[in-house]
């Protein structure tokens, strides 16, 4: 089980959280200037990285706030989490 | 075999024991396990294997045992246990178990506790030993929070006394999974009670050890056959001497050293050594037969039928045969580092040619392995099995019958991976997690295919290291405490008026509500027909609530239903329906308008913790910017839904100060005021297509309130009803359920409610996937009414629709019925699906094919009853 390091509440088990998938896929400014293809683009289709990699979680047992972290996928090691907003971890 | 008259640091030899095993009583120590009290006795066999139903005995001191499984039923419950992990209790009653378990036959007392706690340390230590307990003190001197787990009864097998201030020490206590950042779950078994631990540690050390490992030859599993090592143990701690005569077959010097001790306890041993050239090895003046194996053994096939060993046939290094009788036979090929939960959580191993087995490499930075299961062992031989022209005897996993035989068809039939062996033979999926046939598998594979020591090592270990019950696993969390029970304020009521109950989510609601001598079709009819032609009430409590509040709340919504809520004048009050992004319909509810910052949104009962984090998910990660905030308030309000002709005459005869004339407080509207004194707020909507208020009042008014609406509809009849009834009704009027008449695939025009859809107002949460080709093509499945033909025939929910009654199977299918009930108003049975192009087939005849008939309706808008909506201002 992860120890989930929540911006707001610090280290947390993974079982207070909820997993939000990919982050920083922004919701498009016009999405009506998107063919069909460009918008099941954005809609459906995610990264699947071996590595470092940012993604969405949310406290939902805890402060109910969304946040982002980096996280290794082959490793599972978490390198620090960033409130939405900010700048990821170098 | 036998009990010696001193010796045995485990066993308290002034408390007897009596005990029973498949139905003989014995006698054994207080500290026995049942394995080396059924030694002590000289049972050696009494098991048989799985497949092949070949007599077994004991033959390891520890979990890694693959022969001797046991059900116990007295003083406690436990379906399958080795033998060599019971502690013997008087009275202990013992079955041997062959290969599987059973549930607990009725009528079994349980009799053990189960407990669940948590603990957090700076370090964990799971084993002791010196290698385990160095660490523990180091961590403990300087403050941390130490916690030294052991899986046996004390840390005596450590060889210290030596016990560091400063830790926690849990013995009996067995890890049986790491995971993630440092936890772990931890086994305690202490007396009757299963103890299970979740340890998160910032850091673990691994101080596991190591488990002997046997060496494959023919007919190696007869009874009497044990792990050099466990006799070694049995005699140690428990008095137990094998024997008289032994030949102990090893790869390994330290073999010669257990030939030694039992020598010295009154033992004839004869070493055989595959290595013909040993040095600094003490043979006690006995010479080793270096350079020998052993090419097959007898077994007692007689009277007894126990099948215990008699005799082992040697061969020499040329070839020389030789026979001795024996009635023990210790093998020890190797000492493999136990590294199943290092291996479980990812790390890695290498192979040491040195000490010929696996050693440990690069793992989480927050674990560290030390001791002999760092690799830290004596001088090891790559010997694995002895050459044979007939494999077939030569048994991997006793607990599986598997033999080299097997894992070379294996092989044969190009499973070159360890890991698809694994699954083409089930060797290491027994009870025994493989602990003694994981590493001999690997090495027979690689020897087989001629790839050298170590190029494969044994296939992944996962957890539970040792069998564990669910009902440890589960706890405290079942029943009552497996999840949340919410009921409202009026559930004592629904209780005294004999409600059936239905689980919604985690609330009880009302079924239906059933007099003396109903059934659930009379009951509900007779619901049906007070709300549609007196009144009736509904606890509407558990509809989800939310409070959305802020200069933007309107701009917002805008953006998260699919039709215009800005423009909605306080105190009136719209449906809702909120989409995926996908475009599909994700809940409904309707939206009150409490102020011009403020609005007053329902859910349905079951989507109102999603609707919430969805809201949540938007303000927060999209749109941070608009000036917005929400608030769960489902339990806070109680919702009494008066609906049918007479709902205005109830509600004045309870007494409010809102005029409820249809002029001044019309459809679609609420009104804040008092009703039975209580503060409340009046919400005209109707989910019946009857004159309908839904009263709704803070929680703790809603038991008072009840009941006054109660004795104030006394004289109109007033009659309570359930969700079923509230089922029916709304499906009379072609309201659809979301999760019920749809699934995750369906649009608001699929629905056709193309009309709560304001495609012009701007972007709304799903907007853009309505025009996507799939969303958009003709020919989905869209929403009808469905008129069995036989008036009498209910068509069963989930049942497949055809255009054509071919009876050729299979048949295309044109949709599904989602909703389906008898009418109490229409006087038949009448039904909502999905159906393919549904919307342009109405008055045609569709089929439901069944197991056994075929029953034909005719498709309809899904509006069977009121279509002008008269009556829904009463």
């Amino acid at each position: 089980m992860l120890l989930v390091p929540c911006p707001w509440c610090g280290p947390r088990d993974e079982i207070e959280f909820r997993y939000g998938g990919q982050a920083h896929v922004a919701y498009p400014t016009d999405p009506d200037a998107l063919s069909d293809a460009q918008w099941a683009d954005f809609l459906f289709m995610r990264d699947n990285p071996r590595g470092a990699w940012s993604e969405r979680w949310v406290h939902t047992a805890g402060c109910r706030r969304w946040f982002n972290l980096v996280r290794d996928t082959s490793t599972y090691e978490i390198r620090g989490s960033y409130r939405i907003g900010e700048e990821p971890p170098a | 075999m036998i009990r010696l008259h001193e010796g045995g640091i485990w066993i308290d030899r002034s408390r007897p024991v009596a005990f029973r095993f498949d139905g003989v009583e014995y006698e054994g120590f207080e500290g026995d396990t049942l394995a080396s009290a059924l030694l002590a006795n000289g049972v050696r066999g009494g098991f048989l294997s799985p497949i092949l139903g070949r007599p077994r005995g004991v033959m390891t001191a520890g979990p890694e045992e693959p022969n001797a499984y046991v059900e116990v039923s007295e003083p406690w419950f436990d379906p399958i246990v080795a033998a060599t992990m019971v502690e013997l209790a008087d009275g202990l009653v013992a079955e041997s178990r062959t290969g599987t378990g059973r549930l607990r036959p009725a009528g079994t007392a349980v009799n053990r506790r189960v407990e669940h706690r948590r603990t957090h340390v700076e370090l964990l230590v799971i084993g002791s030993g010196h290698d385990g307990l160095s660490p523990a003190e180091e961590a403990a001197s300087r403050g941390d929070r130490v916690l030294l787990v052991e899986r046996e009864r004390d840390l005596a097998g450590s060889g210290t006394t030596w016990r560091p201030d400063g830790v926690t020490y849990r013995t009996r206590a067995t890890a049986l999974g790491l995971y993630d950042d440092g936890y772990a779950v931890v086994l305690e078994r202490a007396g009757a009670v299963d103890r299970i631990w979740h340890v998160r540690a910032r850091d673990v050390v691994l101080a596991t050890g190591g488990i002997e490992r046997t060496i494959v030859f023919a007919d190696n599993d007869r009874p009497g056959t044990m792990l050099a090592n466990a006799a070694d143990e049995y005699l140690g701690r428990f008095g137990v001497l094998v024997g008289p005569h032994v030949v102990i077959f090893t790869a390994r010097s330290p073999a010669h050293t257990v030939a030694s001790t039992l020598r010295e306890a009154g033992t004839d041993v004869t070493v055989v050594d595959v290595r013909s050239d040993v040095t600094g090895i003490d043979t006690d003046g006995v010479e080793p037969l270096l350079g020998w194996t052993i090419a097959g053994t007898e077994g007692n096939g007689g009277t007894d039928g126990n099948g215990a060993l008699t005799a082992v046939h040697l061969e020499g290094p040329s070839g020389e045969r030789r026979t001795i009788e024996c009635d023990a036979l210790l093998v020890s090929g190797g000492w493999n580092p136990d590294l199943a939960l290092w291996r479980s959580i990812g790390g890695g191993t290498r192979f040491d040619a040195g000490g010929a087995c696996f050693v440990p490499t690069d793992g989480p930075p927050w674990l560290r392995v030390v001791g002999s299961a760092a690799g830290e062992v004596s001088a090891g031989t790559p010997y694995w099995f002895v050459p044979a022209e007939d494999y077939s005897r030569h048994f991997v996993d006793l607990q599986r019958d598997q033999t080299v035989a097997d894992v070379a068809a294996a092989l044969d039939a190009g499973l070159t991976s360890v890991e698809h062996v694994k699954r083409a033979t089930h060797i290491g999926t027994a009870v025994d997690q493989g602990r003694t046939s994981g590493v001999i598998t690997a090495e027979i594979v690689n020897q087989l295919l001629e790839t050298g020591p170590g190029a494969q090592g044994p296939s992944n270990a996962r957890p539970p290291s040792l069998p564990v019950s669910y009902a440890a696993l589960a706890g405290p969390y079942r029943g009552d405490l497996l999840d949340p029970v919410r009921t409202t304020p009026m559930h004592q009521r629904h209780v005294e008026a004999g409600a059936v109950f239905e689980n919604v989510g985690q609330w009880k609601r009302p079924w239906y509500l059933p007099r003396a001598g109903e059934s659930m079709d009379d009951a509900v009819a007779r619901e049906c027909l007070a709300v549609r032609n007196g009144v009736g009430v509904l606890d509407a409590t558990t509809l989800g609530k939310i409070e959305v509040v802020g200069a933007d709340a309107s701009v917002f919504l805008d953006r998260m239903y699919t039709n215009r809520m800005s423009n909605l004048g306080v105190g009136s009050i719209r449906y809702g329906l909120m989409l995926g992004l996908d475009g599909m319909v994700l809940d409904d509810g309707v939206a009150m308008r409490v102020a011009e910052d403020g609005f007053f949104v329902t859910t349905t009962t079951t989507g109102a913790a999603m609707v919430l984090d969805r809201f949540e998910e938007w303000l927060q990660t999209e749109w941070s910017d608009l000036r917005v905030s929400c608030t769960g308030v489902t339990e806070q309000w109680a919702d009494v839904a008066i609906a049918g002709p007479r709902a205005r005459d109830v509600l004045s005869a309870v007494g409010t100060d809102v005029d409820l004339s249809n002029d001044a407080f019309p459809f679609m509207t609420f009104r804040d005021g008092t009703v039975a004194g209580a503060s409340a707020r009046i919400a005209r909507v109707s989910f019946t297509g009857e004159l309908s208020y839904e009263v709704m009042v803070p929680g703790w008014y809603g038991l008072h309130v009840w009941d006054a609406v109660i004795a104030a509809g006394e004289p109109f009849g007033i009659t309570p009803y359930g969700t079923e009834t509230m089922h029916v009704l709304r499906a009379e009027k072609g309201f659809v359920i979301v999760g019920q008449d749809t699934d995750g695939t369906v649009t608001p025009f699929d629905l056709g409610m193309d009309r709560i859809v304001n495609m012009s107002k701007g972007d709304f949460v799903g907007r853009r996937s309505l025009s996507r080709s799939d969303t958009s093509r003709p020919g989905r499945k869209q929403l009808v009414g469905l008129l069995p033909e036989d008036r009498s025939a209910l068509l069963p929910e989930g049942a497949q629709l055809v255009l054509e009654d071919t009876g050729a199977i299979p048949m295309p299918m044109a949709g599904h019925v989602t909703s389906s009930y008898r009418s109490a108003a229409l006087g038949r049975p009448f039904a909502l699906a999905m159906l393919e192009n549904g919307h342009a087939l109405y008055e045609r005849t569709v089929f439901v094919p069944l197991l056994d008939r075929t029953i034909a309706a005719t498709v309809a808008e899904p509006l069977f009853y009121d279509r002008e909506g008269r009556r829904r201002d009463g």
